[in-house]
């Protein structure tokens, strides 16, 4: 995973509530086997006019100018401000692949879904939970100013704007080591197997029936 | 020891270390897996040359690409190139690992969720985890169960465990009886209409009251599947008895000295009487009717004899907007009364009601009557080839094509339209899925949610109607 430490970019207000994973990534590129390939499907319904396929070339396909991702003046966003209970729906992991293979780094919110918000972490993609009136004050400042950039600093836990102020946000220390470090979950777990081991002996003792082949 | 939820014991019973930084390693009972959501972690495993921790806890069926009809031809059956490459490669994946799944042409396959209690897979007590957020169905056998993403998928095959943060409480009561006609779904729909689709965010919620008693094992799936609709990855029943006599004698289900012990062990799956929760809604049985979602969040939500909310009403501006561009997405009208809203297409099944309960009530409302020539189409798709095979033992399928409804082989069909089955753009669809958000059933598409008996009902009429006043004339008459 790529580790996040700092990250300074071009800010994209969506001024939506309840941007659902159905939104972020159309079901039909679910099909895929593969975990790359879903950035030029980002938001497929909302940034195209046509209907997308899987496979497609999207490069071709007619574009819904009236989109805010579609508008010259964000285009190479990794900043993207967002409203309440962003990434509700389903638990596809897609969501964060498309938002960061398309070039987000960073997702500002008052709130996100909670499987959304736990599966960007697994991606190197930070969402930041501020409040509604910060969000407010950044959204009014994105859309007034063209090129509005942010700086996200992870390892200090704040967001940097270009006048010098700045918001302080929460993350759970296991997360935060884990983006800062770039490191893979399943080796870390790993490093506590005999852990796992004694506990499945005690539990296989307790509770015989949740254990034996399914025929 | 304080007084503990059932969510605290089920959390405590499988917690094999809390971290320092407030993570937590958690034991995985049972590891439920489809062909959507698994192939990126079976590739991962593969790359980084690790094997599946515990083999007998998987349990895999293909669901999503499914098409629902010509099954017995297998996978050969699907057209779509894209979708069989993904069945392939669950079958391939499964092979390989030596997972227990049952195939396309294996009585047993149907959605996953549906699978699992079916086969007492999912028992009081357990774990369970699954790349899709429905997973949060398994919760009415008072099991800890929720939706997990596909590194997750991976993690869980490859150590057993999750990397999980405890979750707050929430409580949701629903006391008293629900009226002629009112449904689980109408239950979970009027209360993710009360608190929002946000309202669980970060929450475990424990369902209960004699509401929620009364129901069978079915009505509680459906409304713990709809937990995460209310932003609860957790939706919980405590054990009873009709907990235990639904998982007897079930394929899988403990046999003999260890069904003794398991029901004794299960007898202390509910939440202690002086618990507390973080949060407690509670919701009157009686006052809650038939409901009909109008817009495109299931928390747009509104009873069937009330009209389409006008945004001007609204003082909360985010939420204004998004009702505004619902209307305008729907293609409905301000304070235009629900069954006004005429539909094309009528959708019953999928995880939250394709259950042999479902069916039977939509049955009820199909019997001897005739789908309206409005409807384009009609279509029953149950959760399960055992499903299936039971409804038709039973006659039900004999009634719905009597009254004009397709019925069709097991899977997620139109719920998400990942198959052929889907809406055209513009189409207005009374579904019994769970979500109606833009494009979900079909680029353009407008779904809306509702009960199995009232999806039967608009069938028959060609608009919503009120199916209690439908069954009313029949009992008159
Ligand atoms: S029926 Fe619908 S909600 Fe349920 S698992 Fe299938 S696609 Fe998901």
């Amino acid at each position: 995973m790529k580790p996040f430490t700092q990250h300074t970019g071009l800010v994209a207000p969506l001024d939506r509530a309840n941007v659902d994973t159905d939104q972020i990534i159309p079901k039909q590129f679910l099909k895929s086997i593969k975990r790359t390939g879903f950035g030029q499907n980002l938001f497929d319904e909302w940034r195209y006019l046509d209907e997308g396929q899987p496979g497609q070339d999207a490069s071709n396909r007619p574009l819904n100018t009236e989109f805010v991702l579609n508008q010259p003046r964000y285009k190479g966003a990794s900043v993207l401000l967002a409203r309440r209970n962003f990434g509700c729906g389903s638990s596809r992991e897609h969501a964060p692949w498309a938002l960061e293979e398309y070039g987000f780094r960073a997702i500002l919110a008052p709130s996100f879904a909670d499987i959304f918000y736990n599966n960007s972490f697994k991606n190197g993609l930070l969402p930041i939970v501020l409040s509604e009136e910060d969000l407010d004050e950044l959204f009014a400042q994105a859309e007034a100013e063209e090129g509005y950039q942010l700086t996200v600093d992870l390892e200090a836990q704040t967001v940097l704007r270009p006048d010098g102020k700045s918001y302080g946000f929460d993350i759970d220390g296991f997360r935060k080591h884990c983006l800062l470090n770039g490191l893979d979950d399943i080796g870390l777990t790993l490093q506590d197997a005999d852990a796992i081991r004694s506990f499945e002996v005690g539990h296989k003792q307790n509770n015989p029936w949740l254990f034996g082949a399914i025929k | 020891m304080p007084a503990q939820t059932l969510y605290d014991k089920l959390w405590n019973n499988h917690l094999v270390k809390q971290r320092d930084d407030g993570s937590a390693l958690l034991y995985i009972d049972r590891h439920l897996l489809h062909e959507v959501t698994s192939p990126q972690a079976f590739e991962g495993l593969r790359l980084a040359a690790r094997k599946p921790w515990r083999i007998d806890a998987n349990l895999a069926t293909p669901d999503h690409n499914v098409p629902t009809t010509n099954r017995a031809a297998g996978v050969s059956g699907i057209d779509d190139l894209v979708s069989k490459l993904q069945v392939t490669t669950l079958d391939d994946n499964c092979s390989d690992f030596g997972i227990m799944e049952f195939r396309m042409t294996d009585r047993r396959q149907g959605i996953v969720h549906v699978v699992g209690p079916e086969q007492g897979a999912t028992l009081p007590g357990m774990t369970i985890v699954c790349g899709d957020s429905h997973t949060a169905t398994h919760g009415a056998f008072a099991s800890l169960a929720h939706g997990i993403g596909t590194s997750e998928v991976e993690h869980v095959l490859a150590t057993q465990c999750l990397v999980a943060k405890k979750m707050k409480n929430m409580l949701v009561r629903v006391e008293g009886e629900l009226g002629f006609g009112v449904t689980a779904k109408d239950v979970v729909l009027a209360v993710i209409g009360k608190i929002g689709t946000a309202g669980g965010n970060g929450h475990a919620i424990e369902f209960a009251g004699s509401a929620i008693r009364h129901l069978s094992m079915e009505g509680r799936m459906t409304i713990c599947n709809m937990a995460i609709e209310a932003g609860a990855r957790v939706g919980l029943v405590g054990c009873d008895e009709k907990t235990i006599a639904y998982v007897e004698g079930r394929p899988y289900s403990p046999k003999g000295d260890d069904w003794v012990k398991a029901v004794a062990a299960w007898q202390d799956l509910v939440s202690d009487a002086d618990a507390q929760f973080d949060t407690v809604v509670e919701l009157d049985a009686a006052d809650i009717k038939p409901q009909v979602s109008w817009g495109t969040s299931p928390e747009m939500v509104v009873a069937v004899d009330a009209s389409v909310p006008d945004p001007a009403q609204e003082s909360d501006a985010v939420k204004r907007s998004g009702y505004q561009r619902a209307l305008v997405y729907m293609g409905l009208e301000a304070n235009q009364p629900i069954t006004s809203i005429k539909l094309d297409r009528v959708f019953i099944g999928s995880c939250t009601n394709s259950r042999i309960e479902d069916l039977r009530a939509a049955a009820a409302v199909a019997k001897g009557r005739q789908v309206s020539p409005s409807i384009k189409q009609a279509m029953v798709v149950p959760g399960s080839g055992l499903v299936k095979e039971q409804a038709e033992n039973e006659g039900l399928d004999v009634i719905f094509k009597a009254a004009g409804f397709e019925w069709r082989d097991p899977g997620c069909s139109m719920c998400l339209a990942m198959n052929p089955d889907r809406l055209q753009s513009g189409e207005h669809c009374a579904s019994t899925s769970n979500r109606n958000f833009e494009g979900r059933q079909g680029n353009g598409g407008r779904t809306h949610l509702v009960s199995p008996a009232m999806a039967a009902a608009a069938a028959i009429a060609g608009h919503f109607v009120d199916v209690r006043e439908m069954l009313k004339q029949e009992v008159s008459a």
